[in-house]
């Protein structure tokens, strides 16, 4: 790396490794060192800074900063969001039988995959582990299983070449909910709701999509017969 | 935000750093009385000192302009359309409180679009530090502008009466406050009960449906819903005569059971 007039007594020795370490060319037309250049290295580090290392997508911090613009716009707007949670089916399957680096290996191939199924304004995201979350704005529920259908079958169809000659094929479980198109809600629950689907997936089989059913406004013939039970009334007289 | 100074809304002047508490009366079923026991709630509150505002959230179908016998040259409509600034919607209502009329001509309004949102909510943020006790009329049934008006709110108080339908509809809208707005406690009103005791039978037999259908299906564990009476309105012919000169119940037969009735329910929100 060439020595850098900085204005100042900037130390970004540490701030460059880490950009060059992480394959990121602080590439500007301008003098090292000069304000347009500190500006794409300030750029960059929040770029870093917002991805996970592994798999280069969103990671949990860039989530939750997105989720909550999100839900702001949902309020705001009142335009359908959708939020997905995804995890893969069996992973500690797949580390126990081909170790660590091959389990790498598919979070990537995955990662890829979701990114590969959505469309370029949804964020993909690194949520922890092998679960990955997916914000998809201006989505309308007909769309949402569709979207969803496509990611678990693109991850399906997507064989894993983790060593010479050995392939690893792994499902994912999504679960999803739409965003509360009302002011008193939070992003936490909207991804809790999202998750309580996932559960679902999974319980169901794995591989599979569910996406919270509408909300019921009916009131079902059991729940009637509750309300009007008479003995409550009786007591009355 | 800084909040529009009037010289004729000078009781309604902003008291530092306070902001009102909002209050959402809805019903489900229509025809339960909600409007009526708006209009006297905020008199009887009023009666008590605090700075009040109704606000008709009932977009489509508004009518507390009926109710309080008002005939409105400015109202939410034309502070939607820019035709009026905030301030000169605001009207004094009798029985002392501040109305905020939506006009028929809001029914353009009666889809939720982005619009409506944005200009409810800034219109709330203005309010706000006026009042001590905001009000917001909703419609009936559980729209999306029901819905979200009632987001609105620091607090829900659900109107009904006796009635089968009226109980069904109160705990469907219930049922929806709670799983999609994360409600977790609702007061109730009970109107035009025959005896003691029938509000007290109705919020547990609505307590007990929640418990054995709602709360079981909420996110975190032991989560309970709480529905709370806030107290019984019993039959009373002096509301219909009230109703039928659109008047206020507290300003004409004050001292009827039901006029005696609304204004417990005041005492125990002013709390």
């Amino acid at each position: 790396m060439p020595a850098v007039q900085l204005p100042g007594d900037l130390q970004l020795q540490t701030a460059l490794q880490l950009l060059q370490q992480s394959g990121r060319e602080v590439s500007v037309d301008a003098a090292p060192g000069s304000v347009t250049w500190l500006q794409a290295v300030v750029d960059a580090l929040c770029d870093l800074s917002s991805r996970d290392a592994l798999t280069g997508l969103a990671n949990r911090r860039q989530f939750e900063l997105t989720i909550g613009r999100e839900i702001d716009r949902v309020a705001r707007s009142g335009e359908p969001a959708l939020v997905l949670m995804v995890d893969i089916d069996h992973f500690k399957a797949v580390n126990d039988t081909h170790g660590h680096p091959a389990g790498d290996q598919v979070l990537k191939a995955v990662a890829q995959a979701l990114q590969d199924g959505v469309r370029p304004m949804d964020t993909v995201a690194r949520y922890g582990g092998e679960e990955f979350a997916i914000i998809l704005p201006s989505c309308p529920p007909a769309f949402g299983h569709v979207a969803a259908e496509r990611i678990r079958a693109r991850v399906a169809a997507t064989p894993v070449t983790v060593a010479p000659g050995v392939d690893v094929t792994v499902t994912v479980s999504l679960g999803g909910a739409f965003a509360p198109q009302w002011v008193r809600s939070s992003a936490a629950l909207w991804v809790e709701r999202a998750d309580r689907q996932l559960y679902r997936a999974k319980s169901e089989g794995r591989n599979r999509v569910c996406l919270e059913p509408a909300a019921v406004y009916q009131v079902s013939a059991e729940e009637k017969s509750m309300l009007f039970a008479s003995s409550q009334f009786q007591d009355l007289e | 935000m800084n909040a529009p100074t009037d010289s004729s809304e000078r009781s309604a002047a902003p008291a530092a750093g306070r902001r009102a508490r909002t209050i959402a009366i809805t019903s489900g079923k229509g025809g339960v009385g909600k409007t009526f026991m708006a209009a006297n709630l905020a008199a009887a509150l009023a009666r008590r000192g605090e700075r009040v505002l109704v606000l008709d959230a009932d977009l489509g179908l508004a009518n507390l302009d009926v109710v309080l016998n008002l005939q409105p040259k400015i109202t939410l409509h034309d502070v939607f359309t820019g035709k009026s600034p905030l301030e000169a919607a605001i009207l004094p209502a009798p029985g002392g409180f501040s109305v905020l009329l939506a006009g028929s001509g809001l029914v353009e309004y009666s889809r939720l679009t982005g619009e409506v949102r944005e200009q409810l909510m800034s219109i709330l943020d203005q309010v706000k530090p006026r009042f001590d006790v905001i009000l917001l009329d909703t419609g009936a049934g559980i729209s999306d502008v029901v819905l979200f008006a009632v987001s609105l709110a620091d607090e829900v108080l659900v109107v009904a009466t006796p009635e089968p339908t009226s109980l069904t509809d109160a705990y469907a809208t219930i049922k929806v406050l709670v799983t999609q707005q994360g409600r977790r406690q609702v007061r109730l009103v009970v109107n035009q009960t025959g005896r003691t005791g029938e509000g007290r039978a109705i919020r547990n037999q609505l307590q007990q449906v929640v418990d054995r259908y709602v709360a079981p299906a909420l996110i975190g564990p032991g989560e309970t819903v709480k529905i709370e009476l806030l107290g019984d309105v019993p039959t009373d012919p002096a509301v219909r005569e009230a109703v039928l000169k659109r008047q206020l119940l507290l300003e004409t037969l004050p001292g009827c059971a039901a006029a005696k009735a609304i204004a417990a329910l005041a005492e125990k929100i002013a709390g």
